[in-house]
Formats: structure tokens, C-alpha cells, sequence
């Protein structure tokens, strides 16, 4: 692999991990573990993690995809290697 | 116009469609067949991958299952974080490097990365074993809706069905599959919408059902929200509030992570990526899947509050403005001549809502009886146990258009809808099975000379005897058809999601290891299964009772995938580090696949 090649590989690694971080604090994170913690705090009807898993974590799941591939239709132009 | 000649003009409409489509996108290759030329817009591929992936399961029962519950609402969550947190994985870890690689089938990657014809026939025997599982659902599914709204036997509707099916997807292939998906999708999704939006405008005032949700409970006057209505109505009945939290919090987490990672390993869906033209549109295809996915799984709680607040204030009128048991049940007489409530007698004569005045009292009282309070308040009151004997989840989807009292058209629409939901599944998973065995079996194993047009037709004599098998199995379920989220979503997580993703994201990994971690996975996950359910699924044969106090750490059979995954990425990773290391061309096709232009890089390296 030429260096150009691990340097973009790296930054991919890079993003996927932050997104997947991200992904798991909204779902596992707000919706279930921490959930009895942020008892108290309401979205309208919903207490804060309910409401993250049953709505929020999918919301957060989408944008979370999308600037995913904005992020790496970045990379890949930067690196000359789109298609 | 009756309710069934509505049922049959749209249902006889959108078969209409769907055929249509079929000769229109008949495939001519193998590239159009297995992987619809590759020439599927991202949007369009993400509204057939909703449609392949949105079952009758997820279509009918989702948000029952959600309503009714007995451990409340909020526990049920696993199934809409899990269902869609899928995606994520397979946007971020999987779709756009397999899509790189570009061949048609899963187990073409794993035997090509891990060199091993032996480990593409183990992929092939675990996709196999999961989409088979997975079909007899589906094609049970498509039986008992058929017959539900044409008023025809179950037996009578999987055979339709079936001849559907067969009609668009042994002719289409994947590009036919594909199209008739899209049709599919807006049919199913219009269909699930409607009667949302209609019953959560007079529930909450609100138009999107996601809003109404958190919103308040208008025909109570608006000064409660919506769930605390609904936790307030179903505590006094003695029932767990909708919002309780989960007894188990270990059992969720490892719940929500094994369907995440089964929904990235299921072949079905995987494949569905290999149709766009780029990596970069595999990527954004997943992105517009989950929209397509979400649109549906975002209503799919409301559905499931409203329909079962509704459904209690039906039972109980007082509960509307007061104290349900401050008032009487609701009378026979009523349901017998209130126009409003014709919806319980049309339910109860399709046997999935059963009534019975035990105490004789001229009214259903509807209640917890397994509730020591309310066995004391029935002593009190004379009641003689739950008047509601039966209450299938189903009915909080289908019963809807009728409790929210919308025209027949909706109706008609709603069966349509969950008619398209069974068959975009079934057909997905059959092409899955069939390309296995024509493109990885046939051709990857028995008889790689074979012709182009040879290998079009075996693909089409595939996908026929697996039609002919999954209605066989359909019309005589082995009895596990209602495990199909313990096994097939168990297997998918513990065998193909770990092996494909060390594939991509490891280059130490190799054949000893994928195999050894595969057979782990498989076997350990299969067997804690049988363990609880029985083994191979036969009734009565089951090691232990399936009840949380046998679990091991209180892991339920459900969750256990996600235990099985991470025994797979350990024993891949230990087997590896103490054998060989993989080839010099493995190495190069790992590194072609991480980047996205140009196929020949790797080959020039």
C-alpha cells in the first residue's frame, strides 16, 4: 500500500470511529444504559432517554449516515481517489 | 362497495403492477440478475432495500408487539434501535468495501479474502440456514394476510403468493426484484401512514405521528401528555406502564446489539448494495434506506401508544376524561350495536381478538387478572378474570383504519400494504438463497466451466426450487417459524457480520482463523439457542425452560448473537496470530477494496 494510500485509510478509520462512537452513545448510551440517570429531564411527553430510544437514536442514526459520506466524498477527493 | 371486492380491486391492482414491472426489468445476464446490472440509482436501491428489509413482521407486527408487550413499551425498543442502528454499520464497515470488491455474493467475498473454498461453502451453509429460517416467516406471513383479506385459507393464499413471487423474480432477478421493491415500498409505506396520521390527528391534535407521541392526549382535554395517559390507563388495569423501565438492562443492551450487527450480516440486505454504480452511491444508498426504513419505524411507536390507548378506553369508556374503573366496562350490548365498535365484532371473527362474559355481567371487563391488586379488586367487584381471553398483536395494525373509523379504501389499502410487505421480503431472501447456489455451489464449486447463459439458467432453476421449497415449508412449518429472530438474526451477527468486517478491516486475519471463528460462532450460538427452544426446534425437546431465572447471566436465547460475535473476533483473532499469514495477493485485495477507484490499482501494485 503506498503511503498516500495508508494516509487515507487512516483518516477513513478515523471518522468511522468518531461515528460509531456517536452511535453508541445515542442508542445504547441515552436509550438504555443511561436512561435511569436522565430520568427527570423531558422531551414534550417523553422523559430524555425514552424518547432516544424510541425516536431519537434513529434520527441521530440518519444524519449520522449522510455526513458520513459527506465526510468521505471529502477524503476521497483529497486523496484522488473517487471515482 | 363491499369491503372485500375493495380489498380484492386494490390487492388485484398492485399484483398487476408488480408483474408489470417484471416484464418491463426481465434480467438478460447474470450481472442483471444477481446484481440488476449494477446500474440502480442510490435513492431507488435505498427505497428497495426498505422494502427488502420492512417485513410482514415489521409491516403488521412491530407495533403490536410494542403496544402490547407485557413487560411495557419502553423494553420493546431494542427492535427500533436495533432494526436501524443495522445501518449504520453496514454504511460505515461493510457496504461500500464490498461493493468495491464487486462480485454478486457474500460467500464469493469470504472464499476470494480468505482463500478457502471451504470457508465460502461455510458461508454458503450459514446463509443458507439464515435466509431459509428467515423465508418460512415471510411466506407464513404472506399466507395468513392473503388469506385474512380475500377470505381465502392460509394454504389457499401462500400458494397465490407464491405464483406472484415466482412470476417477477424467476424472470427479473435482482433488476426485476428491484423495481417491483420500489413499487412495493410505496405501496406499503402510504398504506402504514394513512391510518397513522388519521389516529393521531384525534388523538393528539397532532398531523406526524412522531410529534403526537410526545404530544397531549386531546380527547382527555389536552392537560395530560399522551404517555402519561397511556401509563396512567394501563397501571390501574394492573397492567406494566408503557414507559416502565426494563428489568434487565444487560439483556437490552446485548438485545439491541445482536440485531444491529444480525441486520448488517443478513445477506439479503448486504446484497442489496452490490447494485449501485459506485462506492461512493453504496454509501449514500444506506443513508437513503434508513430514511425509507425510518419513515416507517419512526411512526411505528405511535402506532403501537395510540392504537393501545384506544383500544383501553374502548374497554373502558370513563378512561377517556377519568378514572377508568371510576366507570363501567364496556357492555355487550354496545359492541353489538354501537356503530363505533363494529371494529370488535369484525376482529373477533377472525379469531385474533376473543371476548368472553365470564362473570356474566353483560360487559368485558378488561384487566390484568396476574395482578395480585387487581385479583383483589375482582373478588371485590365479582369479576371472574380478563374478559379479553385474546388479543393478538397484530390487530394494533391491522384493526387500526377501523378503531380511527376511516373509509374502506384505507382498509383495502392497509392489506395491500401488508401484501407488499411479505412478498418484497420473501422475494429478497429467495434471490439471496438462489444466487448462493447458482453463483457459489453451481459455479463457484461443482462446475466453474459453465456458460454464461448455463449459469442465467441455473440461477432461474435455483431461485424456482427454493420457491418450491420455502412454500413446502410455509404450508408445514417445522414450529420454529415464530424463532426466526432468535436464530436467523443470532447467526447473522455471529458468523457473517464478524467474518466480513475482519475481512475488510483486518489484513492478519486469514483462513484458519475466518473458519475457526465462523464454526465458533455458528455452533456456539445455535446451541445456546436449541438449549432454550428445543433443539433444532422440536417441541418438547428444549434442555432448559425458556424463562429468565435459567439464562446464563440473564442473557436470553434473543441476545445471545451478540455474544457469539465477539466469540468469533476472538477465536479469528487467536487462531490467526499463531498460523500463517495471509498471501501477498489477499493482502492487495485487502488494500484495493479500502480505496475506492479503480479496480486495477491492486493488480498493478
Amino acid at each position: 500500500m503506498s503511503g498516500q494510500d495508508s494516509a487515507y485509510w487512516r483518516a477513513n478509520v478515523r471518522i468511522i470511529l468518531v461515528c460509531l462512537v456517536i452511535w453508541a452513545v445515542s442508542s445504547f448510551g441515552l436509550g438504555i444504559v443511561l436512561r435511569p440517570a436522565l430520568e427527570g429531564i423531558m422531551i414534550g411527553g417523553a422523559d430524555l432517554g425514552f424518547w432516544f430510544a424510541q425516536q431519537g437514536s434513529i434520527y441521530v442514526f440518519l444524519v449520522l449516515i449522510f455526513v458520513y459520506a459527506w465526510l468521505m466524498n471529502g477524503l476521497d477527493r483529497k486523496y484522488g481517489v473517487d471515482e | 362497495m363491499d369491503q372485500f371486492t375493495l380489498n380484492l380491486i386494490f390487492v388485484g391492482l398492485t399484483f398487476a403492477i408488480y408483474i408489470g414491472i417484471a416484464i418491463w426489468a426481465r434480467a438478460g445476464s447474470t450481472a442483471e440478475f444477481y446484481a440488476a446490472g449494477r446500474g440502480v440509482h442510490p435513492v431507488l436501491n435505498g427505497m428497495a432495500t426498505g422494502a427488502d428489509w420492512m417485513s410482514a413482521a415489521s409491516f403488521i407486527s412491530m407495533a403490536g408487539i410494542i403496544a402490547l408487550a407485557p413487560g411495557g413499551g419502553y423494553t420493546q425498543s431494542a427492535f427500533l434501535m436495533g432494526w436501524t442502528g443495522g445501518y449504520v454499520l453496514l454504511a460505515l464497515l461493510l457496504a461500500p468495501y464490498l461493493r468495491k470488491f464487486g462480485k454478486f455474493t457474500v460467500p464469493e467475498f469470504i472464499g476470494d479474502r480468505f482463500y478457502s473454498g471451504g470457508a465460502r461453502l461455510l458461508a454458503v451453509v450459514c446463509l443458507i440456514v439464515i435466509s431459509i429460517t428467515y423465508v418460512i416467516g415471510q411466506m407464513r406471513g404472506v399466507g395468513v394476510t392473503f388469506g385474512r383479506f380475500l377470505e381465502v385459507s392460509t394454504d389457499t393464499g401462500l400458494y397465490i403468493g407464491a405464483a406472484i413471487v415466482f412470476a417477477y423474480a424467476v424472470f427479473g432477478g435482482m433488476k426485476g426484484i428491484t423495481y417491483t421493491q420500489v413499487a412495493q415500498y410505496v405501496v406499503l409505506i402510504i398504506a402504514y401512514t394513512i391510518p397513522a396520521i388519521f389516529i393521531s390527528l384525534a388523538l393528539t391534535g397532532s398531523f406526524l405521528p412522531q410529534l403526537g407521541l410526545i404530544g397531549s392526549y386531546a380527547p382527555g382535554g389536552g392537560e395530560q401528555a399522551l404517555l402519561a395517559k397511556l401509563d396512567e390507563v394501563v397501571t390501574e388495569l394492573g397492567f406494566t406502564a408503557y414507559t416502565a423501565d426494563t428489568p434487565n438492562m444487560l439483556n437490552m443492551f446485548l438485545f439491541t446489539m445482536s440485531l444491529m450487527i444480525g441486520t448488517a450480516g443478513l445477506p439479503h440486505v448486504i446484497i442489496r448494495f452490490f447494485t449501485v454504480p459506485k462506492v461512493a452511491d453504496a454509501r449514500t444508498s444506506a443513508g437513503w434506506a434508513l430514511v425509507f426504513i425510518a419513515l416507517l419505524y419512526t411512526v411505528a411507536p405511535a402506532v403501537g401508544s395510540m392504537a393501545r390507548l384506544n383500544l383501553t378506553t374502548t374497554m373502558w369508556p370513563n378512561a377517556v376524561t377519568g378514572n377508568a374503573l371510576d366507570g363501567d366496562a364496556v357492555s355487550l350490548e354496545a359492541i353489538q350495536t354501537d356503530p363505533r365498535l363494529n371494529w370488535v365484532k369484525t376482529w373477533e371473527q377472525t379469531g385474533l381478538l376473543h371476548m368472553e362474559d365470564l362473570n356474566g355481567d353483560g360487559r368485558i371487563q378488561y384487566y390484568n387478572d396476574k395482578n395480585p391488586e387487581m385479583q383483589a379488586l375482582a373478588a371485590e367487584r365479582g369479576w371472574q378474570g380478563n374478559e379479553v381471553i385474546r388479543i393478538d398483536n397484530d390487530i394494533m395494525v391491522l384493526a387500526n383504519p377501523e378503531i380511527a373509523a376511516l373509509p374502506s379504501w384505507v382498509i383495502a389499502l392497509v392489506a395491500a400494504g401488508a401484501v407488499a410487505a411479505a412478498l418484497s421480503t420473501a422475494a429478497g431472501l429467495l434471490l439471496a438463497i438462489s444466487s448462493a447456489i447458482s453463483h457459489d455451489l453451481i459455479k463457484g464449486a461443482i462446475n466453474p466451466k459453465i456458460s454464461e447463459k448455463g449459469e442465467l439458467l441455473a440461477a432461474r432453476i435455483s431461485m424456482t426450487g427454493a420457491i418450491l421449497i420455502a412454500t413446502w415449508l410455509g404450508l408445514n412449518p417445522p414450529g420454529f417459524a415464530a424463532q426466526v429472530v432468535a436464530l436467523a438474526f443470532g447467526l447473522a451477527a455471529a458468523t457473517i457480520f464478524p467474518v466480513l468486517m475482519m475481512g475488510i478491516f483486518s489484513k492478519r486475519v486469514n483462513k484458519e482463523g475466518a473458519i475457526a471463528g465462523m464454526l465458533v460462532g455458528l455452533v456456539f450460538t445455535a446451541i445456546y439457542i436449541f438449549l432454550y427452544k428445543g433443539w433444532f426446534f422440536i417441541p418438547g425437546t428444549a434442555t432448559f425452560a425458556d424463562v429468565p431465572e435459567n439464562y446464563l447471566f440473564g442473557i436470553s436465547p434473543l441476545s445471545i448473537g451478540a455474544v457469539g460475535a465477539a466469540l468469533n473476533f476472538a477465536v479469528a483473532f487467536g487462531v490467526s496470530a499463531v498460523t500463517r499469514t495471509p498471501p501477498r495477493e489477499v493482502v492487495e485485495l485487502v488494500e484495493s477494496i479500502r480505496v475506492p477507484r479503480g479496480a486495477g490499482a491492486a493488480t498493478d501494485h
